[in-house]
């Protein structure tokens, strides 16, 4: 049996993977997986603790993450088609308008 | 005692490992979404070594055949030559691997700490007499109705705000 410490070890290993990417790359596009790798790290865990509890719960929020997550996707890549049609760049630190 | 199980989550961590970190250092993104691709899958069979059947079916059809796919088409879109010459990472990178290392000592500082509550009623046994599309469905559809409801209203609003974003802008004005 492997234990959960080691499932749980996993996500946050990939969590922090996407967090350096989400925080590190230049390109729109990259950045939104970093972000979809991090909502797949969480899974992980959950999916862990739902077997280990032996409770279901954590498959309906898995569930719901997905589904979450498409539409995120969706929305996320609309937004990056109409950025790269104003700007004509996907890379974030050109775009400076709001000089933040 | 066999080391099967320990070997196969051994083969699997490694390469979820390795394939996310392959996914956010390519400089091709066309590169980044396929090693997505193959990392969605070894997250499918970590579901399947964890009993969760639907959850792995639902991981390949949703992540690796929807939003992968657009992710593609959204990657071939846009200009690809233009980032293959230019830099990959912000300048301030290193100030991230202090971020992201500092996150993941506190996520697995707190993750060895858990301890587990009181086991639930839905036994691996129980699981697999009845197998796990049919129990998940029996309580998504009872008590998480209305979470399921409002997981449609979200799609909807999806499908609208991308129609709406990705159109070509209205001439009346």
């Amino acid at each position: 049996m492997v234990p959960l410490n080691w499932y749980l070890i996993l996500s946050a290993a990939v969590f922090s993977i996407g967090v350096f990417g989400f925080l590190t790359r230049r390109n729109i596009i990259i950045m939104f997986m970093s972000l979809e790798l991090m909502l797949n790290a969480v899974n992980i865990s959950l999916v862990a603790f739902s077997h280990y509890l032996q409770d279901l719960r954590g498959h309906v929020l898995v569930f719901f993450i997905i589904t979450v997550a498409a539409a995120e996707a969706s929305i996320g890549l609309a937004i990056i088609i109409a950025l790269f049609k104003n700007k004509n760049t996907v890379h974030v630190d050109e775009m400076n308008e709001m000089k933040g | 005692m066999s080391m099967l199980p320990q070997l196969f989550f051994g083969y699997f961590a490694f390469a979820i490992i390795v394939l996310s970190l392959l996914v956010i250092t390519r400089k091709n993104p066309v590169h980044s979404v396929m090693w997505m691709l193959l990392l969605f899958f070894h997250i499918a069979s970590m579901y399947l070594f964890l009993n969760a059947e639907f959850i792995a079916a639902i991981q390949v059809i949703v992540y690796a055949g929807a939003i992968l796919v657009l992710f593609l088409f959204v990657v071939l879109l846009l200009n690809l030559k233009e980032e293959l010459e230019s830099a990959r990472f912000v300048g301030s990178w290193p100030a991230a691997v202090l971020i992201s290392g500092g996150i993941f000592v506190g996520l697995a500082a707190s993750m060895l700490s858990v301890s587990l509550g009181p086991k639930g009623n839905f036994t691996v046994d129980l699981i697999q007499r009845v197998t796990h599309t049919k129990v998940l469905g029996q309580i998504l559809y009872t008590e998480y109705l209305f979470p399921f409801e409002i997981a449609s209203l979200v799609l909807l609003i999806a499908v609208v705000g991308a129609i709406v974003l990705a159109k070509k802008r209205m001439r009346s004005h």
